[in-house]
């Protein structure tokens, strides 16, 4: 049972990559494509000085001068920098290959236990991301039960769940971790309520319109049997549900992600992708900024593939999936 | 005779939509006896739908008494007095024909050994041994009907109620269903409530056949059948056939006309 699962998923995983390969690297491209050429008017400033304190030979020669002059101009005007801007220490904008060697010094070079490992930081980031993706999964399915149960409950709890999202995160996420802070409860636990807060949300919305999906005919079909609502719920809503609960499933974990990064953030946490974030600014160093922001990016996608993954294989076997 | 199962006095139902009230049930009173097989026929939207969900308890009368079994449709319906047949399948998409057909058995309480007997009877029945494990887009419209039919015989009710169970069906199968169902209602003495189009269908399955017409709905003519409970195919050849099938046609017209 379980290596067939297993198969299955891998078979999934194949069937995707195959089907969107093309369309998916076409704009991978074009992102990479725009974004080297980017990184001449962007660093061109910053490489001229430096070209300068090496000896080089520039137009215009005073540092004033060249301030006036657009990133783009000054380039085209001393044609020699353009390949050194690529290749900066301290750039404002890291060129794709800085990026891509970054992470694989940080991912596959390092040992894990490395407190400079990107996959021990990515660790403690996901642990969190994952216990508040199960605890806002968890709390969103039974607020949605309750609004469709129970007309208080729609009437009072949904206005504030919507309210709830417009309060920015931004703002709110410090002093939650510095409340509990305050209490003695730190690490793992806060920035989980962090991602908790964010992915309630879309599964309350997803589950209360999946518990509602059942039409009139289906449901009168259970009223001829003198079912209670309790069978109702197993017997009809609940399935009904699976189709929009997993699509709440995807939502909900990219942002208990974000949640988890944004935790890290006001107390400047030690690790995590956002503390690693946080000291690449700290300490100009941009290719660690970006490789955490590119890892946190990657870790999404993965967590995405696999619910999609899931997804397929629950919907195949309640003979939903060939549509 | 005996009591009549169902009793429908002076029974009225008017909508209330955003366009207005739609009167569909006008002063309707019918008797239906044990055992009978009774057929509604008229045009669309004369109230045959909405009469017979009144009877199970699914639509409220706004004036009128209606008693099932001697109780409220209400009770009746807690009680699983019935097995309704919608016009539509409405076959759950996750559930295999099987497991669609031990829904109201799981709901019921039947024994896991029981709910598998009886699917496998009911799905002979109705010609789909063999489809318990399919799922219900793998199946024709009219199999997918066939399979909510096995699935309200699958508790084995006193009474079927029945919405246009055949529409959808092709004139081999429909005569073949025709048939294994009158032979059902021979067995089993049910009392059946079954909606048609068809004014054949309904003088060869009927007892009683009830003509309603529209706007509003009501009933202008019941017939009782004077051909034998048990019909071979080619009574439908009959001149006692014809001759009711004619005044089924004349109750219609006059329907019509009326507009
Ligand atoms: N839930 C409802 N709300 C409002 N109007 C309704 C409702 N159900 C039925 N009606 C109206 O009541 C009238 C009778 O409808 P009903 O479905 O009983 O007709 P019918 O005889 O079964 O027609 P058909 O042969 O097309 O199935 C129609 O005018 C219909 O529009
Ligand atoms: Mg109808």
């Amino acid at each position: 049972m379980r290596t067939a699962f297993v198969t299955g998923c891998a078979r999934g995983i194949l069937m995707t990559r195959l089907n969107a390969i093309i369309p998916a690297l076409t704009v991978v491209a074009v992102i990479v494509a725009f974004w080297t050429l980017c990184v001449i008017p962007m660093n061109a400033h910053l490489t001229a000085d430096q070209a300068q304190r090496d000896g080089m030979v520039l137009t215009p020669e005073a540092p004033r001068d060249r301030q006036e002059l657009s990133g783009l101009s000054l380039a085209l005007k001393n044609p020699a920098i353009i390949p050194l801007t690529y290749v900066q220490t301290r750039p404002r904008l890291p060129s794709p290959h800085q990026v891509v060697q970054e992470l694989y010094d940080t991912v596959i070079d390092k040992k894990i236990t490395s407190k400079r490992s990107l996959v021990y930081h990515g660790w403690v980031t996901l642990s969190a991301t994952l216990l508040g993706f199960v605890m806002g999964t968890t709390l969103g399915i039974m607020l949605a039960v309750g609004i469709v149960y129970s007309r208080t409950m729609d009437k009072s709890v949904m206005p504030w769940a919507i309210t709830s999202q417009t309060i920015p995160i931004l703002a709110l996420a410090p002093m939650i971790i510095v409340m509990l802070g305050a209490i003695g409860i730190q690490g793992l636990f806060p920035k989980s309520i962090i991602s908790a807060y964010l992915s309630f949300f879309p599964v309350v919305v997803g589950m209360v319109k999946g518990l509602r999906s059942p039409d009139a005919m289906q449901l009168d079909l259970l009223r001829t049997y003198g079912t209670n609502s309790n069978q109702g719920f197993w017997k009809l809503r609940l399935p009904s549900s699976i189709p929009y609960l997993f699509a709440s499933l995807k939502i909900g974990i990219s942002a208990s992600l974000v949640g988890a990064i944004v935790g890290e953030l006001p107390t400047g946490a030690r690790a995590g992708f956002g503390a690693r974030m946080l000291v690449g600014d700290q300490y100009g160093q941009p290719m660690v900024t970006w490789a955490a922001l590119f890892a946190a990016a990657i870790t999404a996608a993965m967590l995405v593939a696999i619910l999609s993954v899931i997804e397929r294989q629950t919907l195949r076997r309640m003979g939903m999936g060939a549509a | 005779m005996t009591d009549p199962v169902i009793t429908a006095k002076n029974l009225d139902l008017t909508f209330e939509t955003n366009d207005g009230p739609v009167h569909a049930l006008k002063d309707v009173s019918l008797d239906i006896n044990k055992g009978e097989f009774v057929s509604f026929i008229g045009p669309s939207g004369c109230g045959k739908t909405t009469f017979l969900r009144c009877i199970a308890g699914l639509e409220q009368p706004t004036a009128g008494e209606i008693s099932v079994n001697g109780m409220t449709p209400d009770e009746a319906r807690r009680a699983r007095a019935y097995g309704y047949v919608f016009q539509a399948a409405g076959l759950y998409p996750w559930r295999t024909i099987g497991r669609n057909v031990k829904l109201p058995l799981e709901i019921m309480g039947f024994s896991k050994a029981e709910q598998n007997e009886r699917t496998r009877r009911v799905l002979e029945l109705v010609d789909l041994a063999g489809f318990e494990k399919k799922f219900p887009w793998q199946l024709s419209g009219g199999m997918q009907q066939r399979a909510s039919i096995a699935r309200a015989l699958a508790f084995d009710a006193d009474i079927l109620l029945m919405d246009e169970p055949f529409g959808a069906l092709d004139e081999i199968v429909r005569d073949h269903l025709n048939e294994q169902l009158l032979k059902l209602w021979a067995r089993t003495e049910k009392t059946i409530g079954f909606v048609t189009h068809s004014i054949p269908e309904a003088v060869y399955l009927s007892t009683k056949i009830v003509v309603m017409s529209p706007r509003p709905g009501r009933i202008s003519d019941v017939i009782d059948s004077p051909l034998p409970r048990e019909r071979p195919l080619d009574i439908r050849d009959s001149a006692e056939f014809i001759e009711i099938a004619h005044r089924v046609r004349d109750g219609l017209r006059a329907g019509h006309i009326d507009d």
